[in-house]
């Protein structure tokens, strides 16, 4: 038998390799820094990841009065700091030995995972599914979020339901951050500041959310029958247009609210007061 | 008028094979792409295969891949490049070529029909229908859609997965889905299609990672991720993941 007369049979190929496509070499053909966006995201998402992390485990620094670091609100476990008129609601008792902050840290962190906008930043940035528009995945096989783990993405709105008393959990912090450190009412420090604009960045993440838009009007199909959902349908949509940079605003804002609430605790600064 | 001489790449071949080559082509104030590959066609490559006709971007014929980027060629002006650079253009490279910068969609009419047409309501006849224009606000902005497929070309779930064409139907057709359960009049449902439960289960919705890609090249400026893709997976949640919404339809039985 002959051998060594027919060409090797070629590798099989797929997506833009496919034999049916244009035969280009290239994974991809832009000239832009289509590279940035993905690296940027993955790196300030890596950045929280670790700040949080060590934050969440470090079990210390969490209190300054009248300030609670929104990771360890409300605080669920008996071996929390106590706060005067502070979120201390010890259902988990005393034999919860880690830091409180991972039982409550789970409902946001849920939130955020099955954020729709988390989920594209995520998947590009770490993933690489895709890295870019029209920039090859380097993945051999692609199901998407047809499978388990992936289609418990599915849950988002529940964890948008969950993200609602935490909110409001967070606003009572901050109404008690219009006390002084000796707990009187009627004062408002540097802190007081950073608090408002957590909170409200908090609200506006929370509210602009695609199940929010979904639950509040998105699923009626007659709005005309349905004047008042339509118009919150309507702010609800405006809100969302600018999911990605609240989604960003808040994170940061959480997390800068926590590093100063850390500063004081430590007792690296004092709070400014303002009156 | 200013004129310059431009360097282009551009992919010549067809089903078995092909490369890029390279031209230097006259461009003068206010071109477009589209304008320098007819006259590269007149001048120095008639035989280069180029599929376009309104050169307005409405008609959707002459998508392409530019630098990289899916966009149409009539819709790309030559200003937004510097003269210093190679401007590379080749074929929409989630379809199979058939020569030069011409490819076969017909991958995108035949998931066209898979979706089922607008169910008409019982009772009602053609000239009968009215809706209200807040009802159909939503559907209206995919209406614009000039089939262009730039969306079907850049989503990655078929683009770099040629196994998923068979269960995907791409961002075009599942904003279709989209558009019509939103419809005001749409009965499918009273005639037992439930198009929540099938744009997952029939068009593969559950694929879509929403990395926004298709949003991103859309000529139209729709926003297909945010208002069609992202709606119909809640959609779906409503119908496959919340029992809470499933039991509440249960008991109100009430039409939104």
């Amino acid at each position: 038998m002959a051998t060594g007369t027919r060409p090797p049979r070629p590798r099989q190929l797929t997506g833009v390799h496919d034999t049916s496509r244009a035969a280009i070499a290239a994974r991809h053909l832009r000239t832009d820094r289509w590279w940035l966006a993905p690296a940027t995201t993955a790196a300030g998402l890596l950045a929280f990841i670790v700040y949080s992390t060590w934050r969440a485990f470090a079990n210390a620094d969490y209190y300054a009065a009248p300030y609670v670091s929104p990771f360890y609100s409300p605080c669920l476990a008996e071996n929390c700091v106590p706060m005067k008129g502070g979120p201390n609601w010890e259902i988990f008792g005393s034999w919860w030995g880690l830091s409180p902050a991972l039982l409550i840290l789970i409902f946001p962190l849920g939130f955020r995972l099955t954020c729709y906008y988390y989920r594209k930043a995520y998947y590009r940035g770490f993933w690489a599914s895709p890295p870019a528009c029209a920039v090859a995945e380097p993945h051999g096989s692609y199901t998407g979020e047809t499978r388990f783990p992936l289609i418990l993405q599915n849950a988002h709105r529940y964890f948008f339901y969950l993200a609602l008393p935490v909110a409001g959990i967070l606003t009572y912090d901050t109404v008690l951050t219009f006390r002084d450190s000796t707990y009187a009412w009627g004062h408002m420090g540097l802190g007081t500041l950073i608090f408002l604009v957590n909170i409200v960045l908090i609200w506006a993440y929370t509210l602009s959310c695609h199940s929010c838009r979904h639950v509040i009007g998105g699923r009626l199909r007659h709005f005309s029958k349905h004047p008042v959902r339509y118009r919150l349908w309507g702010w609800v949509g405006r809100l969302n247009a600018r999911h990605m940079q609240l989604a960003w605003a808040s994170l940061i804002s959480v997390a800068l609210c926590d590093f100063y609430v850390y500063l004081l605790a430590s007792g690296a600064i004092t709070d400014p007061r303002i009156f | 008028m200013t004129t310059y001489d431009a360097r282009f790449r551009i992919w010549r071949g067809d089903a078995d094979g092909g490369e890029l080559r390279d031209f230097t082509v006259e461009v003068h104030d206010g071109e477009v792409v589209l304008d320098i590959v007819h006259r590269l066609q007149a001048t120095q490559a008639a035989d280069l295969a180029v599929r376009w006709n309104c050169k307005a971007g409405k008609c959707g014929s002459c998508s392409a891949e530019i630098n990289g980027r899916p966009r149409l060629m009539c819709m790309t002006r030559m200003s937004t490049f510097s003269r210093e650079e190679t401007i590379t253009v080749t074929p929409l490279r989630a379809f199979p070529v058939v020569r030069d910068l011409v490819t076969d969609v017909s991958f995108n009419y035949a998931k066209a029909r898979e979706v089922p047409a607008f169910v008409p309501p019982q009772g009602l006849a053609p000239g009968e229908y009215r809706m209200q224009q807040v009802d159909v606000d939503r559907s209206q902005e995919f209406r614009k859609c000039i089939e262009c497929f730039l969306c079907q070309d850049t989503c990655h779930v078929v683009r770099d997965h040629e196994e998923n064409k068979a269960a995907f139907a791409g961002p075009r057709f599942l904003m279709r889905v989209a558009e019509l359960d939103m419809h005001p009049l749409d009965a499918a449902e009273a005639e037992g299609l439930d198009r929540k439960r099938t744009a997952q289960e029939d068009h593969g919705l559950g694929y879509c990672n929403i990395t926004k890609c298709c949003t991103e090249v859309c000529p139209e400026g729709i926003k297909i991720t945010d208002n069609a893709l992202i709606p119909l997976k809640e959609r779906a949640v409503d119908r496959k993941y919340d029992p809470l919404v499933w039991l509440g339809s249960k008991i109100s039985r009430r039409r939104d």
